[in-house]
């Protein structure tokens, strides 16, 4: 069983829903982003995070995955100041939906003023609804961008142990576990973390707080990011204890604190659930059975060696 | 004096979570005394976490109750977070008018709360005006919202005009959705509509696919108008399902061709004559 606590499946196929749960992944946490192109009106930020609490959670649910989301305004549309007025009016209602975690992702991409702005302003609606924080991380100038953003969490009073500091790499982990941070890792291509590299950080730090997401989106990712680390990690040697903790347990742990996550929702999920939406099948075109399968099978149990690399 | 739908709701949530009565009392006063739409969003936010989810557990009683404040009206398999919702919807006096604050809800709401909003459709203020919103409802490709407009609520029966009426019952034949759980489906029958699921039988059988014996309830009393008797001759010799169905349906159709057809089918004409064969029992004779 496993939970991937950073996917953006808005943009991914109904391919990519099957191969994860058949992967054992049972649950996700899909957070507002920036969609490859910025957004110009408050409206189409708004139906999107509606988006989120509707549409992709009933899409998830076909495939027999409890979807959660995170809520927020990204960094890059922060800097667009009339659309971001806009949407921190519509936030505080979405930030209240079902299944909302966390406040996220924000933080900074140019690490501009009006970044800065908007992500003190949302860490302050993060504290006050008390729900946990999901940090981004500048791909530029990382290393101070993400001091910066923790050193702001602190002055805006949010406790380090309800925010998950997320694209950490080998240069920011020690910093962001030393200050009692969450670590999130994006097992993603090229750009930010390999799961070989990540293997050896799990020997290093072992899995206090450690978090692995996939951060699969419109680019080039793989949505299998977390079940393939799990198993790469296993066949290195790192103990199970330290695998499940990471690929499972401490993502519910942190997101859990709101409230809106536990366990029991897909490990007892109601058979039949009309009002969740869970396990309907309208997604299916063409008369299809929907696809329920419980105990899922794990896909990549399957796999070995070169297939199960991220690099 | 009938009692009105906002008391019976809000007795049954007491009922269930007596010691949330407090909260709600406190928050329906203030909504009927002119409240902002911030606190109305703050309550539909908290009542699941202050309710929980379950189902709202209602007696037979309970829903003769309901059926008796708005007749078709059935609430159970309601949720109590979501009877709550409903309940502070009708209480609630706003600034604006009552559509445009719900289209707004809808514009914002999870997936669970779309099904809850659109459950209470007919008990809502001047509820003719909130057809845009219905009208997106029922584009839905989440079935469970689909069908919280079209199952169990009274809402289509009274507000859709033929067109909508007719999409409706075909959408969710398209969909494998029910017909038997849509209130006023023969009251609203109509020759339109009978033309429509004709055809549509005809398709399905042309593409060498089944068709829901459900259909021919609807087809039944216009059989003559549209000339269904071949289909229904076709039905008839199908699975016992469909044999009952079609039976129900020359019944219904009351002509001397149909009366012809029928007598092919003396065995499940007999089983219809003694009310052991009905719409919602098309399979008695599959189970005996």
């Amino acid at each position: 069983m496993f939970i991937d606590p950073h996917a953006h499946m808005v943009s991914r196929t109904t391919d990519d829903y099957e191969a994860m749960a058949a992967a054992g992944i049972v649950a996700l946490v899909e957070p507002a982003f920036w969609v490859g192109q910025p957004r110009t009106f408050v409206g189409t930020y708004v139906d999107y995070l509606s988006s989120l609490v509707g549409w992709e959670r009933f899409r998830a649910g076909q495939f027999g995955i409890r979807h959660y989301c995170t809520i927020g305004l990204n960094s890059k549309e922060a800097n667009n100041e009339a659309l971001a007025e806009g949407v921190m009016e519509w936030l505080p209602r979405f930030a209240m939906k079902e299944g909302v975690v966390a406040i996220g992702e924000i933080g900074y991409d140019e690490q501009t003023p009006l970044e800065d702005k908007y992500f003190r302003a949302q860490l302050t609606l993060a504290r006050e609804l008390g729900l946990p924080v999901m940090v981004h991380t500048p791909h530029r100038d990382k290393k101070r961008g993400t001091s910066r953003s923790m050193d702001v969490c602190e002055e805006m009073g949010l406790d380090p142990s309800w925010v998950v500091i997320d694209h950490n790499n080998e240069e920011t982990v020690r910093e962001t576990l030393d200050r009692g941070y969450w670590a999130g890792f994006s097992i993603y291509p090229s750009t930010k973390m390999g799961n070989a590299r990540m293997v050896e950080l799990l020997r290093q730090y072992g899995g206090d707080r450690i978090i692995v997401d996939s951060a699969c989106d419109w680019g080039i990712s793989d949505c299998l990011g977390v079940p393939k680390t799990a198993r790469l990690a296993l066949e290195s040697g790192i103990a199970e204890s330290v695998v499940r903790q990471v690929t499972y347990e401490n993502a519910l742990t942190v997101y859990g604190k709101s409230g809106q996550m536990q366990a029991s929702d897909w490990l007892n999920p109601p058979p039949i659930d009309q009002r969740t939406l869970f396990e309907g099948n309208s997604i299916l075109r063409g008369g299809r059975d929907p696809l329920v399968e419980t105990p899922v099978r794990h896909r990549c149990d399957s796999l070995h060696g070169d297939d199960l690399l991220i690099e | 004096m009938t009692v009105t739908c906002f008391e019976l709701l809000r007795d049954w949530i007491c009922r269930q979570a007596p010691d949330q009565a407090n909260w709600l009392d406190d928050r329906y006063a203030a909504f009927s005394r002119g409240a902002n739409e911030q606190d109305l969003h703050l309550f539909l936010g908290l009542a699941p976490r202050r309710l929980g989810k379950q189902d709202l557990m209602l007696s037979p009683a309970d829903l003769a109750l309901a059926n008796q404040a708005y007749p078709g009206w059935n609430p159970a398999g309601w949720s109590l977070d979501g009877a709550a919702r409903v309940a502070a919807l009708l209480a609630f006096e706003g600034p604006r008018p009552f559509a445009a604050m719900f289209q707004d809800l809808v514009r914002t709401a999870d997936a669970r709360e779309l099904v809850t909003l659109y459950r209470g459709l007919a008990l809502y203020p001047q509820p003719e005006s909130l057809e845009f919103e219905v009208g997106e409802g029922l584009r839905s490709n989440m079935r469970a919202v689909f069908e919280s407009i079209v199952h169990h609520n009274p809402y289509p029966r009274d507000h859709f005009d033929e067109h909508r009426w007719n999409h409706m019952v075909l959408k969710a034949l398209f969909i494998g959705s029910g017909l038997g759980a849509i209130v006023g489906l023969d009251e609203r029958a109509n020759a339109e509509l009978a033309r429509i699921l004709l055809d549509y039988a005809q398709e399905r059988w042309a593409a060498g696919r089944q068709v829901s014996p459900e259909l021919w309830r609807c087809v039944g009393p216009f059989a003559e108008r549209v000339s269904a008797y071949a289909a229904l001759q076709r039905a008839l010799a199908g699975t016992p399902t469909e044999r009952g169905a079609a039976t129900l349906a020359l019944i219904a159709a009351d002509t001397p061709a149909a009366r012809d057809l029928l007598s092919t089918a003396p065995d499940t004409a007999a089983l219809a004559a003694d009310g052991r064969l009905d719409w919602n029992h098309l399979t008695l004779q599959e189970a005996a």
